[in-house]
């Protein structure tokens, strides 16, 4: 109970420090001298560079309702703080973004201000998007401004308190946000800076693959993994050899998957999907290698060794009865040893998706099902049947049990509450 | 020796991982997530709501799955299925169901042995509904490209879409004919007519018509060149 005081009185106390620097030594941005619009030498370059750019940003995954106009908003993004819904950005005056400036639009991107300097949420990843450079947040503006405007007002979002207290947003910006345009490191080659440049900025891969705070703040080492916003899926880490990393990854495999959705031993699933058919396979080939290149470079941890001790005899009869039911429904496309087949089933045999420690991805994939996206490079993926509505909660347990402690795999076992908590996004 | 024996088994493994599975290039193989629940000789499975996919126009299958994606429909699990599939490939997939002949056993109740309900054949001209068979077809087998058949499907699903189409949460082009027309049904004129048709039989190799010969009774958005042929004086 002291202890608990003590904790209350701590946080207010530090809160209130913070809100006084926060407001003291506040946002000296609008002090700084507003950087000048990048000379261009041709309009149309600039609308195509930024119609490119604006995609590899995925501006339209979230500015756009499902079956929407492009870029009209209005889409709902459920957040543990309550749902945004995301601003029209096409260039309709009242509605939209008519009314705007490239300085403007600027400000959004790289210091997180709307018009008026009212303060925006980092739903809208201005954490990332700091990163990016004004030439190319001119030219995404640029070619915002030539498509056609459509006048569509958007809901209100719906936050809870004190969420919904703008205000708050100084407290969350001294603690957590620093604007900064990519700079490069000079040792490194140009391709590897290219990609981190996008990794890091336009691509908001953290806003996904970390760890975010109570705060919403993304905490914990960058690119290290985290459950998705909102979304009943994990976002791997990107740094982990025992989850996403991509240290021992040939380079062709990293392109494959980030290009064309699929790879050898992997096929996108949930929102990464997504993604990969909104964004990534528009990239052109250097971009997507530069990514590849800077992810494979990323400081790893080292690999887990596998936690593989005695199954108690309960656990071996579960897995055992999972692998019935494998046998049934998934034996035909990911095989009799989960060895799958390359470029269409995953194999699930030494699948590291398969053995994450979180359970979500594989509960999820066998609910929901799905098909890899449809892209250029695989314009006809195949795809799993869901199995929500044919098996019960302790059957999926059972069979993803089953597929995450066979054929060399080896993680924690599900129970038929994990499958009931893994929710519906 | 218990390492001996994992890294045997790990050999083993090894060995049959280098022979994975080769499945087929064809839409055949593609559409497996598809007949899970709808069946691979267009019966449904598992429950009686699914509707049948074999043998429906490809339009009209096409329309239904970017209708999914996009949100004119509401089934989660089709939503998530169809979310990043192209147009080019829904159309390809539309088209192997639509090629296929469905095999469908009409249910087993006394039902179909009952006459038409009115609604079927006449249509209520009072309240300007037109009969079903006026825009499905005389055999109600659906008319190529966009006009589905009524036949063949659990009645569940029938008064199912009815009761999307009124409040909404299945949508079609303006002007949408058939939420019009679902929102004056009565419940038990819904039901009546889902009953009738579920239980009448499928014949064997049955395709929908062709192509509209006759100009139809409403506009429907979904049925473009129709609605120019029907507003032609």
């Amino acid at each position: 109970m002291k202890r608990l005081f003590l904790i209350v009185v701590a946080a207010i106390v530090l809160l209130s420090a913070v809100l006084l620097i926060a407001i003291v030594g506040n946002e000296r941005e609008s002090e700084l001298p507003a950087p000048m619009t990048s000379a261009v030498a041709n309009i149309d370059d600039q609308k195509a560079r930024g119609a490119y750019l604006a995609r590899a940003g995925n501006c339209a995954g979230c500015h756009t309702a499902q079956g929407g106009q492009p870029y009209a908003g209005g889409r709902e993004l459920p957040t543990p703080f309550g749902t945004f819904v995301t601003p029209n950005i096409t260039p309709d005056s009242y509605t939209g973004l008519g009314a705007w400036t490239a300085q403007d639009f600027w400000r959004a991107m790289h210091h997180g201000k709307g018009r008026n300097n009212k303060l925006l949420y980092p739903a809208f990843p201005y954490t990332e998007y700091t990163r990016v450079t004004r030439a190319d947040s001119d030219a995404i503006f640029a070619y915002l401004q030539s498509i056609a405007p459509v006048a569509e007002a958007v809901a209100p979002d719906r936050l809870q308190f004190p969420y919904n207290v703008r205000a708050l947003l100084y407290v969350w910006r001294a603690l957590y946000f620093t604007p900064g345009v990519y700079e490069k490191v000079a040792d490194q080659t140009a391709e590897w800076n290219r990609g981190a440049y996008l990794v890091q900025g336009l691509g908001h891969c953290n806003a996904c693959h970390a760890t975010r705070n109570a705060l919403g703040a993304a905490g914990g080492a960058a690119l290290g993994g985290g459950q998705v916003a909102g979304l009943s899926w994990y976002a791997p880490s990107l740094t982990s050899r025992a989850e996403a990393g991509n240290a021992d990854v040939p380079i062709e495999e990293i392109v494959a998957l980030l290009s064309t959705g699929r790879s050898s031993k992997y096929a996108a699933a949930g929102p990464m999907a997504d993604v990969i058919g909104q964004s990534l396979q528009h990239l052109s080939a250097p971009d997507v290698r530069a990514m590849a290149v800077y992810l494979k470079s990323l400081p790893h941890s080292r690999a887990v060794e596998s936690a593989a001790g005695e199954l108690s005899a309960e656990a071996t009869q579960r897995i055992a009865k999972g692998g019935k039911i494998y046998d049934k429904h998934c034996k035909d496309c990911h095989g009799a040893n989960g060895e799958g087949a390359p470029g269409a089933y995953p194999p699930l045999a030494g699948n590291r998706s398969v053995t994450l420690h979180s359970k979500l991805n594989t509960i999820r994939s066998v609910l929901d099902g799905g098909f890899a996206p449809s892209t250029v490079g695989n314009p006809r993926p195949y795809g799993m049947p869901p199995f929500a509505h044919s098996l019960s909660s302790d059957e999926v347990a059972l069979v993803v049990s089953y597929v995450r402690n066979s054929w060399g795999n080896r993680a924690s076992l599900v129970t038929a509450v994990d499958v009931d908590r893994s929710g519906s996004d | 020796m218990k390492k001996i024996a994992l890294f045997v088994l790990a050999l083993a493994s090894w060995a049959i991982h280098a022979a994975p599975l080769a499945p087929p290039d064809t839409i055949a193989e593609r559409v497996k997530p598809c007949i899970a629940c709808h069946g691979s000789d267009g019966r449904t499975v598992r429950n009686e709501y699914y509707p049948r996919l074999s043998g429906k126009p490809q339009g009209y299958l096409f329309n239904q799955m970017v209708n999914f994606r996009d949100g004119q429909r509401r089934h989660r699990a089709m939503a998530l299925l169809m979310q990043n599939l192209s147009d080019a490939y829904l159309l390809e997939i539309a088209g192997h169901f639509a090629a296929q002949a469905p095999q469908y056993a009409a249910s087993k109740n006394k039902t179909g042995e009952t006459p038409a309900p009115a609604l079927i054949t006449q249509g209520d001209p009072s309240r300007k509904i037109p009969a079903c068979a006026a825009c499905h077809g005389k055999s109600l087998l659906g008319v190529a490209p966009n006009i589905p058949g009524l036949l063949g499907l659990p009645a569940d699903y029938v008064s199912a879409q009815m009761g999307a189409w009124k409040v909404a949460t299945r949508r079609a082009p303006q002007p949408d004919c058939m939420g019009d027309i679902a929102k004056q049904l009565s419940d038990v004129e819904v039901n009546a007519v889902a009953n009738w048709l579920a239980a009448q039989p499928l014949v064997a190799n049955s395709h929908p018509a062709a192509a509209v010969t006759d100009p139809l009774p409403v506009k429907c958005g979904s049925v473009p060149d129709i609605v120019s042929a029907s507003s032609k004086p």
